[in-house]
């Protein structure tokens, strides 16, 4: 088994979370792990990704090479197709239509969200709004998460088992609207 | 794969854990991009507390070195970390006690930013252990580091040398599954008995010298026979020496495309001598892979250059940046498929200071304030402030090193430029404006210097700030008159008396400190959940 997988959006938006997940159910699996992340700077409002390579052989660079990634999981349209050189002819992009508009030139919704939708096989996901059906904007990161989940190979009760973990010291009802965040992406998924 | 027992870890805090687990009493440090992390981990370590060890930050680099080698100079072990550029601050200290040598094992760490992601250059930290003559290691991946760390305080120990460890923002900063080794207890305090040994008197310095001179032969043997440099062996003419992290990127490489390239991996320095010649000997064309400078492909070359050595001085690999499993790939010849284009409709998306941040309201002061004056030119210094510089403000003019702002700003004002402003943080003003602010008090320059304090080191994430509440009582020490020391709240809604105040000390030909005081929104939101919860 062997996932590459690029986790983008703007700095502060909680991709290193969603990361964190992934991770530590991977590890309960005895899986071979490795992430990358973007610290400093760029954290500022930026661009911002992870590489995430999960796999039972043992991995070597901590940077997917170009070509070779899997999903590009995306908190943010725009933000999916600056990694595009990375995504392998066969990958897939799931991304939240909510645009994270920072920048004076940022692109025309709809044109961006038809660039996506040409360039790959792709989910969209309105994030924002499941995560209000699931009590919190802030499960925004975690609704993406599952969305994902069909496409990282990894069963989603290990994701569930992570979250519950990850969040386990912020209280009872941070866990369960987590989970409830978690199961409204994944329903949400098309296939 | 079993990873009971095992922690998913950054390679930051491998080290940290590591240098846990090899017995060390202290870490000193001064937060920098990527390095930050590892005494992050320590102070916020069980393990560090149970055990006492010391991890409170210092006020800059060279004030963390010479503390550590303090510790050791007691007999203990000490860890001291430091982002590339911070070891220039450290130099100092860091030259000499390869001379004076050390006695409790200390090893420092320095993290190197190739590509420059949150630095002012990608100085290569390889050279400096070369400099000093003192062993380096550089791990290839997180494992690695964890275990290298161990060794680098035995060997500290067993050489009595200080021991660079080198990584790299792409280790430092990227997680992977770690197994610990056993917990060694500390050293106990067991000072220096030789004590003229330490007193860099010239005489004694030469003999020092020469000692280290008569160490060389042993530490290259002692590489020789490290098992982090290793062969891996391949079939045809061509071959790889791979530094550090490379060897990943090669093996990345190699293993995707099936390939059989004979690879040496080196990872601890002086060059092991005996290993690298019996290798370049037998192949025809060899790669050099290294990440940061071209350390030792310039060296293998040799001043009149052998073509046989290929790498970033003839074009194979970029002459910048850092390296890639992509870059690696076309060195070796690898034909990948061409990767899809960043459609044109995205939009650059870069850093910019938060919403709300105080910064941004100096800024716009400070712009207000300058619209009368015919120059306009604001030294600016390291940290988030430094944004300013870009659009919508274009505010600061300069960034150079760490305090520079201070002192740019007095060389500008000698030379006549009016106002002369300076803006710089208040961690950055503790860590190397104060001796600049001496210099300006001394000669009486015209100079405006504006610390932006926000209570707080925010561009590495929040540390705490060493002059945090002392800032006013250290401009009166330093002699800065009391009149011309000032406080403004940055708010939309101070504007126009921050710009009335802010001209006053442009037109005072003489030094003035202007304290512009508001708490960064992002700390300000970990102060208010801390306090919420002890609440609780
Ligand atoms: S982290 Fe703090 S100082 Fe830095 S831009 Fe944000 S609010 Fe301003």
């Amino acid at each position: 088994m062997r996932k590459n997988i690029i986790i983008s959006g703007v700095g502060g938006q909680g991709i290193l979370t969603m990361a964190a997940i992934i991770d530590l159910a991977a590890m309960n699996l005895g899986l071979h792990v490795k992430q990358a992340e973007v610290h400093g700077m760029s954290q500022r409002g930026g661009a911002v990704e992870s590489h995430l390579r999960i796999s039972s052989e043992e991995i070597y660079s901590d940077l997917i090479p170009q070509g070779k990634a899997d999903v590009i999981l995306s908190l943010e349209p725009m933000e999916a197709l600056r990694y595009l050189p990375f995504l392998s002819p066969e990958g897939v992009i799931i991304t939240a239509k909510e645009p994270y508009k920072n920048i004076p030139n940022y692109p025309d919704e709809t044109e961006l969200l038809k660039t996506v939708e040409k360039s790959t096989a792709h989910v969209l996901v309105e994030a924002a709004l499941l995560a209000r059906q699931a009590g919190s904007p802030k499960t925004y990161n975690i609704v993406m998460l599952g969305a994902a989940s069909p496409y990282l190979d990894i069963d989603p009760r290990e994701l569930e088992q992570a979250i519950t973990h990850y969040f386990s010291s912020k209280g009872e009802a941070v866990v369960n609207m987590n989970l409830q965040a978690f199961r409204l992406g994944l329903s949400n998924n098309p296939n | 794969m079993d990873n009971r027992d095992k922690q998913l870890l950054l390679g930051a805090e491998a080290v940290a854990q590591a240098a846990l687990d090899a017995g060390i009493s202290g870490v000193y440090a001064y937060p920098g991009t990527p390095s930050t992390e590892i005494t992050e981990y320590i102070q916020q370590s069980p393990q560090a507390k149970e055990t006492a060890v010391r991890s409170t930050w210092s006020t800059n680099e060279k004030t963390a070195y010479e503390a550590a080698l303090g510790m050791s100079y007691a007999g203990k072990r000490s860890l001291v970390c430091m982002k590339h550029v911070g070891l220039n601050v450290a130099a100092d200290a860091f030259m000499n006690s390869a001379i004076t040598g050390v006695h409790g094992g200390l090893v420092v760490v320095a993290a190197d930013d190739p590509s420059m992601h949150s630095s002012q250059n990608e100085q290569d930290s390889r050279v400096y252990g070369k400099f000093a003559m003192i062993p380096v290691m550089e791990p290839s991946n997180q494992q690695e580091a964890y275990d290298m760390v161990r060794c680098a305080f035995d060997l500290s120990e067993e050489m009595q040398l200080p021991v660079l460890l080198r990584i790299p923002t792409r280790l430092s900063h990227s997680r992977s599954v770690i197994g610990r080794s056993e917990i060694r207890p500390q050293n106990p305090l067991h000072p220096v008995t030789d004590k003229m040994g330490w007193v860099l008197l010239p005489a004694i310095a030469r003999k020092n010298y020469q000692l280290l001179i008569d160490k060389q032969p042993k530490l290259v043997a002692l590489s020789d026979a490290s098992i982090f440099n290793m062969e891996r062996p391949g079939e045809g003419n061509k071959a790889v020496i791979a530094f550090g992290i490379a060897y990943n990127y090669v093996m990345e490489v190699i293993t995707t495309y099936r390939l059989n390239i004979p690879i040496l991996k080196i990872s601890q320095y002086p060059l092991p001598e005996k290993k690298v010649r019996q290798f370049a000997e037998r192949y025809d064309s060899i790669l050099i892979a290294e990440e940061g400078y071209p350390v030792y492909e310039e060296w293998l070359k040799g001043y009149f250059g052998n073509d046989k050595f290929r790498g970033r001085l003839d074009g194979a690999l970029p002459r910048m940046g850092e390296l890639s499993p992509d870059a690696l790939a076309r060195a070796l010849g690898v034909e990948a498929e061409a990767p899809r284009d960043i459609p044109e409709i995205v939009a650059g998306r870069p850093p910019m200071l938060c919403d709300g941040c105080g910064h941004r309201d100096l800024f716009e002061a400070i712009n207000r304030a300058l619209e009368i004056y015919p120059y306009r030119h604001v030294f600016g210094d390291i940290g988030c402030y430094t944004l300013g510089a870009l659009p919508p403000y274009n505010t600061i003019s300069t960034c150079v090193d760490m305090g520079a702002a201070i002192t740019m700003a007095k060389g500008a004002a000698d030379a006549g430029i009016r106002p002369a402003v300076a803006v710089i943080g208040d961690s950055t003003f503790t860590h190397s404006g104060i001796t600049g602010l001496l210099d300006a008090v001394n000669d009486g320059s015209p100079v405006t210097f504006i610390i932006s304090d926000n209570s707080t080191t925010a561009m590495t994430g929040g540390q705490d700030s060493a002059g945090t509440g002392k800032y006013v009582d250290i401009c009166k020490g330093i002699g800065v008159d009391e009149a011309h020391i000032r406080t403004i709240i940055p708010l939309k809604k101070n504007l126009e008396q921050n710009v009335a105040i802010l001209r006053e000390e442009f037109d005072y030909e003489g030094v003035s400190v202007i304290i512009s005081q508001r708490e960064c929104v992002q700390t300000g939101v970990k102060h208010r959940k801390k306090k919420a919860q002890q609440q609780d």
